[in-house]
């Protein structure tokens, strides 16, 4: 059951061979007996898990289910969930009981999925190791003492382990791809708008993008149809016509052109990487597509944009963790200033303290044009770059990281280091594009290893079908981690 | 030394729209504390704002209204600092491009017409209230007020006295009520005035150093802080010490501004477009449609009924100064031809700024719940028009219509009211008038022109105001000559 993807779980379901109840039960055990070792959840509530499971199984009895009724979803803890602890992986808020459904929680509930709980993550989703979480570090299934990437490093270990069948994610700047690639699981970070970001805690509005992560692409299909789609709460939602992703999923990749961008190519790459990414794109010339090269020349420069412009709008959109009226704050203080103060200082952790002290920074009068301005025109070169490329090609694929899995505490204390690791998911990002990353092989020591796909604007269907064909012809998304239980 | 005060006027008007800015709670906000704060307005984690489009729209009424230059794509922005009744930590606003740049408002102060510029409008939420008194040892905080819409107005520093700037208010306050964006309600500060008050020697060409007079609600405190300040700056200039650029509280009990901050612990705002929210669109078919349903405004109004109706400036600005006024106004005028329409402009203005001003003054009401209707006191005017009413008669048949009576012509049937027109009837009382008063009469024609009068009023006493004054006058006039 642990193994089975989302599709199966559901068609198993409909043919009544176990309730959503006992599915849910067996996953809920079976999390919280690994979760002790891998620390993916935050926040388990049986309660309302099962109440959700038990109003499933109705609707399985005698209702109209959809493809994901009765099915266990874990959430990253960056999504409100009403009455459910919603953390951020912080301090701040750690016993903050949302009062509100983010707009994607409701789409599932709606759609009669089930909260399973509420996964770990990088504190305010800042990290890319899921080191910084207030509740600790998450552990990479595949090899405990290495990190499963982050932010969403809690949905991704989650997935890997079987503790779930599916989660969802955020990706500011490769928060979903570069744990799915480190854990050896499929995530998708859609289009910019794409996915409501309503209810999903901000860390830096214009980059941010919430999405699935799961088994295969199929699953990734199934649980985008509930994800996406107009949200009139949302400003920067796109009201598009609504796409059916999984009835396009079978669609060919014969004659697709393939972009391969030599910037993403560079010799920072490790060499098994090199070696796997090279044979999945062989695997794809098999499938009838073909290579060209495509150049992304200002996409060195992203990492260095994304710093300027993420920290920045995150160091506004925290401001509103003051203690006031949510959250954590001093037990001790003086007056109002050293209520904020220490508040802040107590509430919020090194990395996050290091972004909002950047933003602040990059903010300042003087150093806007220096910094912002700069950052933001970076990023309309790199838009361009892309347009320009997607003239030759339908999708560009590269590696998702330039490493497998690091160790637990091996960038921790190099903060440039760590944000290096994010370097080939962030120009998706800036863009707004989608992206995703697919297993595509394993190292020497048995770690996954990703490969991304970037795609052209609202081009989810053609890229889950460019993904689900490689899936059809390679094992890699289901091989499984060696883990043993309690 | 002579001196001239140059001040510019930033207002914050309250638009008034049933929801908030970027949230659907209600602008109400005399409801419990908190009671209207949805989870947009206690900016829980994770909610996004949504702009409010009616706010948009009374924007662009305002800078249609002025002629301004209305910018069809503006940019929404934070100003982030921390206090506690700014719930996200940053402030919605408009930095670099507001909805409205430009625009001009024209008034009278005294005799002399004066045009102040605008530099821009634009479009932000209010913050809610922190309530110091309420609570021992804490403060309370209530968001019913927080995402509130409001319209910042600016003007250039073109204002060079406190009457002057008082005027600009006066009708800005005017303007914003006529075109239905703001109540106007200046107690609730749902209409506030910042003035940025500086002094400089005459004939200086230079602007001296500003101090800006915070959250003036009331036309009499704006007059009261600007001179104060414009005194105390004199003051300080001449005593040979320097202005600080500061932001100032007025004190209205002791009449004084005090130091609020110096620029030096000014905020650094750090503007940025909100990634929330999209570029501010506005296609040409909007600003078509918000055109079209503007009302004329005040000063088309004033120039038509001067040029039109023959009515004297003083008459019209009253007429002008609500839009309740102006319809009332007109509702009453469009019962006239043309024949008529200039008299009883004159007398319909008169009566409107006398008696009916008089009343609802009295009542404390306005035009819009006025109890005799406009076609009520058309009907009075066509019977002092016409003769039937003097205008003595004419009050008292005012009196009935305000008391609840509903035709003019029933009271004057009813109470008699008709006045005299048969001419040997006013003789004969003139005649006797003539026999009493000898002395008058030797007066008058011993050249007095005054004692004609005296006699005119005698007659009038004796038909108890009935009689028609001029028709008693030329019949005198004709006996004793």
């Amino acid at each position: 059951m642990f193994d089975k993807t989302v599709k199966e779980l559901g068609n198993a379901l409909r043919r009544k061979e176990f309730s959503s109840v006992e599915l849910t039960q067996a996953f809920l055990d079976r999390s919280k007996s690994l979760n002790g070792k891998i620390n993916a959840f935050i926040t388990f509530d049986e309660e309302q898990t099962l109440a959700q499971a038990r109003a499933a199984d109705e609707t399985l009895l005698k209702g109209e289910p959809t493809h994901l009724t009765g099915i266990p979803i874990a959430h990253k803890d960056i999504w409100c969930a009403k009455d459910w602890i919603t953390t951020c992986g912080s301090r701040m808020l750690e016993n903050f009981r949302s009062p509100y459904n983010a707009h994607i929680i409701k789409r599932f509930n709606d759609f009669g999925a089930v909260i399973q709980g509420k996964t770990n993550m990088d504190e305010f989703a800042m990290g890319s190791s899921n080191e910084t979480s207030w509740f600790g570090a998450v552990k990479n299934p595949w090899d405990l003492n290495r990190v499963p990437g982050g932010s969403s490093g809690g949905s991704a270990a989650a997935v890997a382990a079987g503790m779930t069948p599916a989660s969802t994610g955020t990706d500011t700047g490769g928060s979903i791809r570069q744990p799915a690639a480190l854990c050896g699981i499929s995530g998708l970070k859609p289009t910019y708008g794409l996915v409501s970001r309503y209810g999903m805690i901000a860390f830096a509005s214009s980059l941010d993008q919430g999405g699935p992560m799961a088994k295969s692409a199929e699953d990734l299909a199934i649980l985008l149809e509930a994800m996406a789609g107009f949200d009139a709460k949302d400003s920067t939602s796109v009201n598009n016509k609504q796409v059916d992703y999984a009835s396009s999923i079978n669609a060919s990749v014969a004659g697709l052109k393939i972009g391969i961008p030599k910037e993403y190519f560079s010799d920072h790459i490790a060499p098994d990487i090199q070696k796997a990414i090279e044979l999945a794109l062989k695997e794809y010339q098999k499938l009838g597509a073909i290579l060209v090269d495509v150049e992304l020349p200002t996409s060195p420069l992203s990492v260095a944009a994304y710093y300027v412009i993420a920290p920045a709008e995150a160091s506004s959109n925290l401001s509103r963790f003051d203690g006031v009226r949510y959250g954590y704050r001093a037990p001790e203080y003086g007056d109002l200033n050293d209520m904020y103060a220490k508040t802040r200082a107590q509430g919020f952790g090194a990395e996050v303290k290091r972004r909002i002290l950047i933003g602040t920074y990059v903010l300042s009068h003087g150093y806007y044009d220096a910094y912002y301005i700069k950052a933001q025109k970076i990023r309309r070169l790199i838009s361009q770059d892309f347009m320009r490329a997607f003239q030759t090609c339908d999708v560009i694929m590269s590696p998702t990281t330039p490493s497998t899995a690091f160790k637990l505490g091996e960038k921790a204390s190099d903060p440039v280091q760590m944000y290096l690791s994010d370097t080939f998911t962030i120009a998706a990002n800036l863009a707004g594009l989608p992206a995703m990353s697919i297993p595509c092989g394993f190292d020497q020591t048995n770690l996954p290893i990703g490969l991304q796909l970037i795609g052209n604007y609202f081009d989810e269907a053609k890229m889950l079908a460019t993904a689900h064909q490689f899936q059809r012809v390679t094992d890699w998304h289901l091989k499984k981690p060696p883990l043993t239980t309690a | 030394m002579e001196w001239e005060t140059v001040i510019g006027i930033e207002t914050h008007v309250q638009l008034s729209t049933q929801s908030k800015i970027f949230s659907g709670a209600s602008t109400d906000v005399g409801a419990e504390p908190n009671a209207h704060a949805c989870e947009v307005d206690l900016a829980l984690p994770g909610v996004l704002p949504v702009l409010n489009r009616e706010a948009v729209e009374k924007a662009l009424r305002f800078g249609i209204a002025t002629q301004a230059t209305i910018n069809q794509r503006s940019i929404f922005a934070r100003k982030n600092y921390f206090y506690p009744d700014l719930p996200k930590g940053y402030q919605i606003s408009q930095f670099e491009i507001p909805i409205i740049e430009g625009g001009s408002l024209t008034f009278r102060v005294g005799d002399v017409e004066k045009t102040i510029n605008l530099t821009r409008a634009h479009l932000e939420e209010d913050a809610g209230k922190s309530l110091h008194e309420d609570f021992v040892g804490m403060s309370g905080i209530d968001l019913n007020r927080a995402g509130t819409p409001l319209l910042e107005i600016v003007t250039e520093p073109e204002m060079r006295s406190s009457s002057e700037a008082v005027e600009y208010a006066k009708t800005l306050h005017t303007l914003v009520r006529w075109i239905g964006i703001c109540d106007g309600n200046m107690q609730e500060g749902n209409f506030r005035c910042d003035a940025n008050v500086s002094v400089r020697r005459k004939g200086d060409n230079t602007l001296g150093t500003r101090r800006e007079i915070k959250n003036l609600n009331s036309f009499r405190f704006l007059q009261q802080a600007i001179e104060y300040e414009a005194r105390w700056q004199i003051e300080q200039i001449e005593d040979g010490l320097p202005i600080v650029q500061a932001t100032v509280l007025f004190d209205p009990d002791s009449g004084e501004t005090r130091l609020m901050r110096t620029k030096e612990d000014a905020h650094d705002y750090r503007y940025f477009p909100d990634p929330d929210l999209l570029p501010l669109i506005i296609d040409d078919d909007w600003l078509v449609t918000v055109r079209s349903s503007l009302p004329e405004l005040p000063k088309s109004k004033a120039e038509r009924y001067q040029a039109e109706l023959a009515l004297n400036g003083p008459d019209v600005a009253s007429l002008v100064s609500t839009l309740e006024a102006a319809s009332y106004f007109e509702s009453a005028l469009a019962e006239f031809d043309e024949q008529t329409i200039k008299p009883a402009a004159k007398l319909i203005a008169n009566w409107m700024n006398g008696e009916v001003a008089a009343a609802l003054n009295r009542e404390q009401k306005d035009f819009s719940v006025c109890p005799v209707s406009p076609s009520s006191l058309s009907t009075l005017i066509k019977r002092i028009l016409d003769n039937t009413l003097s205008t003595k008669l004419a009050r008292l048949v005012f009196e009935e219509l305000w008391g609840g009576a509903l035709s003019v012509d029933d009271i004057i049937k009813e109470k008699g009211f008709t006045q005299m027109s048969d001419s040997g009837e006013i003789e004969s009382y003139v005649d006797q008038v003539i026999a009493q008063n000898p002395q008058q009469v030797d007066d008058f024609k011993a050249g007095k022109e005054k004692a004609l009068n005296s006699l005119v009023g005698q007659v009038m006493k004796l038909t108890k105001g009935k009689a028609n004054p001029t028709q008693v006058n030329e019949i005198l006039k004709a006996k004793l000559v």
